[in-house]
């Protein structure tokens, strides 16, 4: 009987191993980065296309680019509070390298080696270009930097458990970079690489399970609002079979929709990124988002 | 007998009132909301230039968001929280000062008489950003 016991006590801590080692944070070396001189135009474009500012500005500051965080983003699993991304060298990542900053966009995982939630959608900027990212990366240090560190999130049990997470990515973070279509024009591409890399539009546009990972399935078929009441609608062609390309064009310069309404909610702060973005790109998302089949 | 006829009458009279008064503002601020709309539909053809510039059009939907900006203040009284079908959100109430502004912002807006496709293109993005801004954090997410 003792011996049985201590087999099964055996068997659990090699399974606990097992499960520390499997889903570690992990990290993306240095050395695993090529020399790379950055752009700092296409840093903009990414850091636009990114939305970074939508979660980690400064809540109410006149200046968006100031990058302080604090903003609450209510969600079924708690209250986040999107940290500090300014280039302050103490309260923000102006100390950072680019190594730790792709292991953050691409991993989620800090330079202290911990599990960022999936609140920050690295799920979706996993699949961005090394140079992509260590151009959004150069942009950022170039805005002011904001003085001060955000409070703690605020989540539900068992939701704020981080070794967890570990077990989340193993089932929802897959490392795969955005791979082009070879079938599909040049702008299809650019626009499935914004709206599926930086964008991350997928995030909010698509149901989630129980365990908060997306429904690939009804990928962009919309869902619940996350953040209170009402739905994401949703943006294949089950719902926008009568926009044009143009009207999806020009939701994503104005905000203005084909019926004379304007989006609200988040998707506003969403606009006043998009707007920022050459047309050439924000053309290719629609064109891109256009070519979503139905999903119900 | 005749007193507590009258009395019941009133009470109910003062209800259907009150019921009234809430689910009126909640369908005016709809219905102007409605036009708002069908106004801007027609403008922001013009300005995409998928239809020619009439400056009688934009005069209309221009006089007419300027007439909701200056209505709209008080389309939202206190008893006009719920009741009918409305996604104005508790902030509205709650932060007052803030939808006041986004209205004033509205009416500044609204204030513009563009006469030709160039000055309409100032002034349109300049009322469709109030649209947003003050959607973004004063009205719900549609049910469907």
């Amino acid at each position: 009987m003792r011996r049985i016991l201590l087999v099964l006590v055996l068997l659990a801590l090699v399974g606990a191993v097992a499960f520390w080692f499997i889903t570690r944070p992990q990290v993306i070396a240095a050395s695993a980065l090529p020399a790379h001189t950055p752009n700092l135009d296409n840093g903009k474009v990414m850091f636009y296309a990114g939305g970074c500012i939508s979660c980690h500005a400064t809540p109410k500051a006149e200046d968006r680019t100031r990058l302080g965080g604090g903003m609450e983003l209510k969600s079924p699993y708690g209250s986040f509070y999107p940290p500090n991304i300014s280039p302050h060298p103490k309260d923000g990542i102006g100390s950072w390298n680019e190594a730790q900053f792709v292991t953050a966009m691409v991993k989620g995982t800090s330079p202290d080696g911990r599990h960022y939630f999936p609140s920050f959608p690295y799920t979706s900027y996993q699949k961005m270009t090394l140079a992509d990212l260590r151009d959004m990366f150069a942009f950022i240090k170039t805005l002011p930097p904001v003085e001060g560190r955000v409070r703690d999130h605020d989540m539900r049990f068992p939701f704020g458990m981080r070794l967890a997470l570990g077990g989340w990515k193993f089932l929802y973070l897959d490392g795969q970079r955005f791979t082009p279509d070879p079938n599909r024009p040049a702008e299809w591409n650019r626009g499935a690489y914004l709206v599926n890399g930086p964008g991350h539009c997928a995030e909010c546009h698509s149901p989630r399970n129980a365990l908060g990972g997306i429904v690939e399935a009804k990928r962009f078929a919309g869902g619940p609002n996350p953040e209170g009441e009402g739905t994401v609608p949703n943006i294949t062609q089950h719902a926008l079979k009568d926009y044009s390309d143009q009207d999806i064009l020009e939701i994503l310069t104005t905000g203005m929709n084909p019926d004379g309404d304007s989006v609200g909610g988040s998707m506003a702060a969403v606009v006043r990124n998009t707007s920022q973005l050459p047309q050439s790109d924000r053309a290719a998302m629609a064109a891109y988002i256009k070519s979503l089949p139905p999903v119900q | 007998m005749m007193i507590r006829t009258v009395l019941i009458t009133a009470t109910v009279a003062i209800g259907v009132t009150g019921v009234m008064a809430q689910s009126d503002a909640i369908s005016q601020r709809k219905e102007l909301m409605k036009k708002n709309s069908q106004h801007t539909k027609a403008v922001s053809a013009m300005v995409k230039g998928d239809a020619p510039f009439d400056a009688k059009v934009v005069t209309a939907a221009f006089t007419q968001w300027a007439d909701t900006a200056a209505q709209l203040p008080k389309l939202f009284p206190d008893d006009s929280k719920s009741g009918g079908e409305t996604r104005a959100l508790p902030k509205i109430w709650t932060d007052r000062k803030g939808f006041d502004a986004e209205i004033a912002a509205f009416a500044k807006a609204a204030a513009a008489r563009p006469t030709d496709v160039e000055s309409l293109k100032k002034a349109f993005p300049a009322v469709s950003k109030v649209c947003g801004d003050c959607h973004e954090g004063y009205r719900a997410a549609a049910k469907k």
